[in-house]
């Protein structure tokens, strides 16, 4: 008895505690490397050829 | 031009970023996983279907990305036990908010199904139907992924011993001891 409850309040606190671990992700910055590399994707499209970048 | 739905990957970095780190528990994997994965959206646009969740998509192509990885590698990421192991006998503080530390610790010792299960509807806020999509496993699966989850963390976690709190740390310790070896609780 009591287990539900006491059940309902644990999801409760890790939830809590997940998404504060997973907002902390959220707002960490976005590296250049990933913006350069949206950049180059779509460079390469409108070039349809290699627009100098290849570095993968 | 304007239509095009890859103007809207970028918004979706941070989430991939998050999503993916919860995954490797380790940065700069998580960091080459995101590349791959958006270099695929990139240039697999056309198997994206308007209007549905984009997100969900861009996730499902990182975790298959995630998972490949494993099974070529055979690296199933296990040194995040061992080393998180030791300081978990910590109890949480009286207010339910754990030490992050602690938190953390508990979290990279779930499976990794679980823990995408857990990050997706738990944190991400998908809906059980979204996350078993992304995951390519049944509602239920994801259901009882998430509570296993949970039932994990709040072991791991002592949540369970939260009533016992109250008591002074012998008779503590003694209530922990005799529910670690004999099942008090069930």
């Amino acid at each position: 008895m009591g287990q539900t409850r006491r059940k309902d309040k644990d999801t409760e606190v890790i939830d809590e505690n997940l998404r504060r671990v997973y907002q902390d992700m959220l707002d960490e910055a976005v590296p250049d490397r990933f913006l350069d590399l949206i950049a180059q994707l779509r460079a390469q499209d409108e070039g349809s050829e290699p627009t100098g970048g290849e570095s993968k | 031009m304007s239509a095009d739905p890859r103007d809207e990957i970028v918004d979706h970095i941070p989430a991939l970023r998050a999503f993916a780190l919860s995954l490797t528990r380790n940065g700069a994997v998580a960091d080459d996983m995101v590349q791959d994965t958006l270099v695929k959206a990139w240039t697999k646009i056309g198997t994206f279907e308007a209007g549905t969740n984009m997100r969900a998509w861009l996730f499902t192509i990182l975790r298959n990305t995630y998972y490949s990885n494993r099974r070529k590698a055979g690296r199933e990421v296990s040194d995040a036990e061992g080393i998180f192991t030791e300081s978990l006998s910590e109890k949480p503080a009286h207010d339910g908010r754990l030490q992050m530390a602690d938190f953390r610790r508990a979290f990279v010792q779930l499976s990794d199904e679980q823990r995408e299960a857990l990050v997706l509807v738990g944190a991400q806020g998908f809906s059980y139907e979204d996350a078993a999509e992304t995951c390519g496993v049944a509602v239920g699966t994801i259901k009882s992924r998430v509570n296993r989850a949970r039932a994990r963390l709040a072991e791991l976690l002592k949540l369970d011993d939260e009533d016992e709190l109250e008591m002074t740390d012998q008779a503590t310790m003694a209530v922990v001891a005799a529910g670690r070896a004999g099942g008090v609780l069930s």
